[in-house]
């Protein structure tokens, strides 16, 4: 919705503008009328004008889409990544690893945000055992985020076991995303 | 809830009257009144008793009576055919013996032409709304009355009254504890509703009580959220639960003849599975409250006061049990790698020992009732799970089922002799019932995905 409606709106800036160039280049003026010729005497060319440091572009500022997008938008598309496990473990893998540095960026650049973090499971495990092991799957993405220096107390951890598999399928590709990590964002 | 309101002034309305009642006799405890005549069928030579349960004779001969003599007589037949402590003789062999129409005229001759033992006869008579059930086992050779009450009590639910017969008759026959009164708790998304606090595509699950055969399923919980692994209290008047309705596991007591909801746990750390000491009074729970993804076992008492940690182990601790005494708890823990059952003294004195060695990955322990001193549990047996029973004096494990879909969750009933457990041997997760030896698979819920099952004591 939101992308579809930025991409409406920038199609639009840009006709705008051709638009406006196309109606000024034609017209034929008069020539303004040569200044009238005074004694005064012809001014001191002006000092070259000092180059201006390149300015910096400004850091994307919390005014963007993400933070104007209500937090069901937020989540329904959702800037944190998951982190995903191997079958029976909690073990934060590189994939995962990077999955969370950049959450850990968007959680620094965007302070006031407080996350619930998903522990999830695949069906292989039993429904009692899995709860706990979703909650270590949880607690390691947090602690991961928290040594990057994400404040511990912004970071809520809850286990859902295998009560709420991502993908219902019952084959090695299902599974795969239902062991995850899943960062819910609860307040912004 | 009104309807739960009616079913306990229904149970405690429904008076037992030992029979002979030849005259009103004083409001008595019921569970406390003793047979009159103490006498026991046998079968010949050491084979169960051979039965029947003739049609029941409907006194008042509306539709109504009609048919709830024909459910309290079927009932009462599956009830006693449950615990195969009798031999039945099949329906359409007596087909052709004159039905009894009261007490007094029945055949004995041509019952004992059939080698019948015993003789189940029960009449009903509605009045208004209110109903008069007698039920009679005879002893065929003897033309003798062996068992006899009388129930009165609304006639809402007729089959309560064939539950309440069989398990007297069992227990005055057989020296056993039925469980045809006992009640099963489940949880199901059969609702088809939506968690709202998520934009993940997430039904609800609520739990769910019905009788042990099934019949009378109920919802219990209306929170539309995520509600799990129900379990009975001893006194089957409570029901303790894993309910997110706060955002995170925490473990509510429904007690649910009252209608009222007590917050155990509140947090901030999660409690999950709750398991009731043998006396009521106490909960152990699972907790990850170090916050270290660690989850270790809590005994606190049933409101939530007196918190003491029970394991203290970095590593994962959870799935209690109480062994019958009250002594003992059984665990599960991977703090050697996969989950293994490990048991602990109540107390928390002393290292917890482990139960399991010869499987991969276990889960789930449930303590059964005495005489039996068994742990049943779900084991890793291939891409999915299997019901296991273990001997704790041995250590001798037997398997229940055997790959018939993933089966978990096992659970025992009061008299140790049944099992109830989820299955997707049918497709969706459903609740199923075996007797300890793997026989008589009985399957108790269709509607939606219905699972963890906690069988009343």
């Amino acid at each position: 919705m939101t992308r579809r409606a930025l991409t409406a709106l920038a199609v639009a800036c840009v006709l705008t503008t051709l638009a406006c160039h196309k109606k000024t280049t034609p017209v034929a003026r008069p020539m303004p009328p040569p200044p009238t010729t005074t004694a005064t005497p012809r001014p001191a060319s002006p000092p070259e004008p000092v180059a201006e440091p390149t300015i910096v572009p400004p850091e994307p500022v919390p005014s963007d889409a993400i933070s104007s997008a209500s937090l069901e938008d937020l989540n329904r598309n959702s800037p944190l990544k998951p982190v995903f496990f191997d079958l029976d473990s909690s073990e934060v893998t590189p994939p995962g690893q990077k999955a969370l540095d950049e959450n850990a960026t968007l959680l620094k650049r965007y302070p006031t945000w407080a996350v619930t973090i998903e522990g999830h499971c695949d069906e292989r495990g039993t429904a009692e055992y899995n709860l706990a092991l979703g909650e270590r799957r949880a607690a390691a993405a947090r602690a991961y985020l928290v040594t990057l220096g994400v404040s511990a107390d912004r970071l809520r951890t809850v286990s859902y076991g295998k009560e709420f598999p991502f993908d219902p399928g019952h084959d090695e590709g299902a599974f795969a995303k239902n062991r995850r990590a899943h960062f819910v964002i609860t307040a912004k | 809830m009104m309807s739960k309101i009616f079913y306990a002034a229904f149970v405690l309305g429904a008076a037992v009257v030992a029979w002979p009642a030849a005259q009103p006799q004083p409001p008595a405890p019921p569970s406390q009144q003793p047979t009159e005549i103490a006498a026991t069928i046998t079968g010949e030579g050491g084979s169960p008793p051979r039965l029947a349960v003739p049609d029941f004779i409907a006194l008042t001969t509306d539709a109504e009576s009609l048919a709830i003599a024909r459910t309290i007589g079927q009932v009462l037949w599956d009830d006693l055919n449950y615990e195969r402590e009798f031999a039945f003789i099949p329906r359409d062999v007596y087909a052709t013996i004159p039905k009894a129409t009261s007490f007094n005229d029945i055949p004995y001759d041509r019952w004992r032409e059939l080698n019948a033992d015993g003789l189940v006869v029960g009449t009903v008579q509605k009045t208004g709304n209110s109903l008069r059930v007698e039920i009679r086992l005879f002893n065929v050779r003897g033309r003798q009355s062996v068992f006899g009450k009388v129930y009165t009590g609304s006639g809402a639910n007729p089959r309560l009254y064939a539950h309440m017969a069989a398990d007297e008759i069992y227990q005055s026959q057989r020296a056993l504890r039925g469980v045809a009164e006992s009640k099963l708790t489940f949880v199901s998304d059969r609702d088809g509703a939506r968690m709202t606090n998520t934009v993940e595509k997430r039904d609800t699950k609520e739990v769910y009580i019905a009788d042990y055969d099934g019949e009378n399923q109920r919802r219990l919980t209306t929170d539309r959220t995520l509600n799990t692994f129900p379990r009975w209290s001893p006194d089957a008047r409570s029901i303790a639960y894993t309910s997110y309705r706060r955002g995170a596991g925490q473990i509510f007591v429904s007690n649910i003849y009252v209608g009222t909801l007590e917050e155990v746990t509140k947090g901030p750390a999660e409690n999950w599975l709750a398991a009731w000491s043998p006396d009521g009074t106490k909960l152990c729970v699972a907790s990850p409250r170090e916050g270290k993804g660690h989850t270790n076992l809590y005994v606190m008492n049933r409101d939530g006061s007196g918190v003491r940690k029970l394991t203290d182990h970095p590593s994962i601790n959870t799935s209690p049990t109480w062994n019958p005494a009250g002594t003992q708890v059984a665990f599960v823990s991977d703090r050697t790698g996969a989950p293994q059952i490990y048991v602990i003294a109540a107390d928390g004195v002393g290292q917890p020992q482990r139960l399991t060695t010869t499987e991969g990955y276990a889960d789930k322990p449930t303590w059964s009732p005495a005489p039996y001193n068994e742990i049943a549990f779900a084991a890793r047996t291939g891409p999915g799970f299997d019901v296991k029973i273990m001997d704790v004096a041995t250590r001798t494990v037997k398997q229940l089922t055997f790959g018939e879909g993933t089966n978990e969750s096992p659970v025992f009933s009061s008299n140790g002799r049944h099992i109830a457990f989820t299955s997707t041997r049918s497709g969706k997760k459903q609740i199923f019932t075996l007797t300890r030896d793997g026989r008589d698979l009985k399957q108790i819920t269709r509607v939606g995905n219905n699972e963890q099952p906690d069988w009343s004591k």
